[in-house]
């Protein structure tokens, strides 16, 4: 499509849970520093697929995965790959905010504590970047020791974003990020995508068309565990090749 | 009579029922307790707690009883809260849920059930003869430890259950390894229901006599134990003594101590409440 380098590449890739087929045969590539949307109807596979990409899905009794995911060229279901080590670099987003029951503060300079950042300075210098990334630094720089838990949804899902930016990845998964939020707080979320493009590659999964629409560069379709199509969103969604793609962007079915 | 009036008065007729017996619970605990306080509170002054059994009633005193009652609180906290906590932890962070999962958690369960004159028999066997420690402290808060070790380790689990899923899944996408996500984020969650759950199973230990009379435990002890190798009593055991003599005074030393062990037991469940409430309130997912 353009010049930008390939940051994350999937080959191949088949995933089960026990007997059920949850992913067939999926290739896809996405270039650095873009907004990839993934949509679909319910049960396709785009939230399982995401989370193929920072191995969350290990935790599941009876998954298995089959292929290979590029990060940099190289492969994260490699044997000498440690899980820990590959969520550094691939941050997650979760459909709904799960702030941890500490303070703002703890929230944001936790994934550096774990690994071993105990400079307070340094750890309150990351914060405040973070917050001012996650546009939440204002709304918080006086509370910051306030429980987490007592945001609002909005400001609680950047939160979890300013948390998954702290420790610097170069990938962000977003799964749904703003279904469990009012329209306002969406808007910001949107808004804030547009930013972080800049400096992160990001992926995100949604159910809102007009929402994929706005923040994407790119957009897959997925049907019944199959990547039906990927291509630039103006072009899913004006001019799209499968049948199956335009019944479900034209809002025929799902 | 129409369907409606049918069911209120179903309605109705239950509620009354209900509170009938709740009623009987209360009106025997009420009795008791006026019965056990008007024959011993007069009895209790700062002599009673100091001095030591005696022959003669009115000389005899509680304190090495309640000494070897705390003797044998903190022993059995410190044997049996590390290893229950973990041993829950491991069942319900590290474990995968198989058929052998599910088997011992049904048979911990059923531990919790047996009775603890059992565990009695089980610590005279083990620690009292085949370990050599005899009729010492150690060996009763080791039993007393087999005794509440199901509890500590059931209701640590339920306290982890209620830990939502979501926070560990976003402490593992930071990069957190199981250590760090079970050490930082899932046990300080946890904590309140924890730690109620282990003052509430010290509160059923400090009440056990049975086992601890199959240890060993005498009856008469003229010295407060000094080392956890010394023999003991406890409170529950005094009492059951002193209310099998035939002298009436004894009865009411008896019914004193009942109330010293009553203070006791309400204490520690009052702090169990207390912590539960606060944990509460803190934390609303």
């Amino acid at each position: 499509m353009s010049k930008k380098q390939i940051k994350l590449e999937a080959r191949d890739i088949n995933a089960y849970y026990g007997d059920f087929h949850a992913l067939k045969g999926i290739n896809v590539a996405m270039e650095e520093k873009t907004v990839t949307a993934f949509i679909g109807p319910s049960g396709c596979g785009k939230s399982t697929f995401l989370r193929i990409f920072n191995r969350m899905n290990d935790y599941i009794d009876g998954f298995k995965t089959e292929g290979e995911i590029l990060l940099d060229g190289e492969n994260i279901y490699a044997k000498n790959v440690l899980v820990d080590e590959l969520r550094k670099r691939v941050g997650m987003v979760f459909q709904k905010p799960n702030p941890f029951p500490k303070s703002i503060y703890e929230n944001v300079v936790y994934g550096l504590k774990i690994q071993g950042m105990s400079n307070k300075a340094a750890l309150a210098e990351a914060a405040e970047k973070a917050l001012h990334q996650a546009a939440l630094w204002n709304e918080v720089k006086d509370n910051l020791n306030k429980s987490a838990l007592a945001l609002s949804g909005g400001q609680q899902q950047r939160l979890c974003i300013a948390r998954a930016l702290a420790i610097s990845p170069s990938v962000l998964l977003m799964d749904e990020p703003a279904s469990a939020l009012d329209p306002i707080s969406t808007a910001k979320i949107e808004e804030l995508i547009h930013q972080l493009k800049e400096q992160y590659t990001i992926v995100i999964v949604t159910h809102n068309m007009q929402q994929a629409g706005r923040v994407s560069d790119t957009t897959a379709f997925f049907y019944m565990g199959e990547l039906v199509e990927h291509a630039k969103t103006k072009t899913i969604f004006t001019n799209p090749k499968d049948k199956r793609t335009e019944d479900y962007i034209t809002g025929r079915f799902g | 009579m129409t369907n409606s009036t049918r069911n209120r008065i179903k309605d109705k007729a239950f509620q009354v029922f209900g509170i009938f017996c709740m009623l009987i619970g209360l009106v025997f605990l009420a009795a008791l307790l006026i019965n056990i306080l008007s024959e011993g509170l007069a009895r209790i002054d700062w002599d009673f707690l100091t001095s030591l059994p005696s022959r003669r009633a009115s000389r005899s005193g509680i304190l090495t009883a309640w000494a070897g009652t705390l003797w044998i609180l903190v022993l059995t906290s410190l044997i049996a809260f590390p290893l229950g906590i973990s041993a829950g932890v491991y069942l319900e962070e590290y474990t995968k849920k198989t058929k052998m999962a599910s088997f011992l958690e049904i048979n911990i369960a059923n531990l919790a059930g047996v009775p603890s004159i059992i565990y009695g028999l089980l610590g005279l066997e083990i620690f009292v003869r085949q370990m050599g420690m005899g009729s010492s402290l150690l060996a009763g808060a080791m039993t007393l430890s087999l005794l509440v070790l199901p509890i500590v380790i059931v209701t640590t689990r339920e306290s982890l259950k209620a830990v939502p899923q979501t926070v560990r899944q976003g402490s593992f996408a930071l990069g957190a390894t199981k250590w760090q996500t079970t050490w930082l984020q899932v046990l300080p969650a946890a904590f309140g229901g924890i730690l109620t759950g282990v003052i509430m199973s010290l509160s059923r230990a400090v009440g056990e006599a049975a086992p601890l009379v199959v240890v060993g435990a005498l009856a008469y002890v003229p010295f407060v134990p000094s080392s956890p190798n010394d023999e003991f009593t406890v409170l529950p055991i005094q009492i059951f003594n002193w209310t099998s003599r035939p002298q009436a005074e004894f009865l009411v030393n008896a019914a004193a101590a009942i109330i010293m062990l009553l203070l006791i037991t309400f204490l520690l469940n009052g702090i169990a409440v207390y912590l539960r409430n606060k944990q509460q309130k803190k934390i609303k997912w």
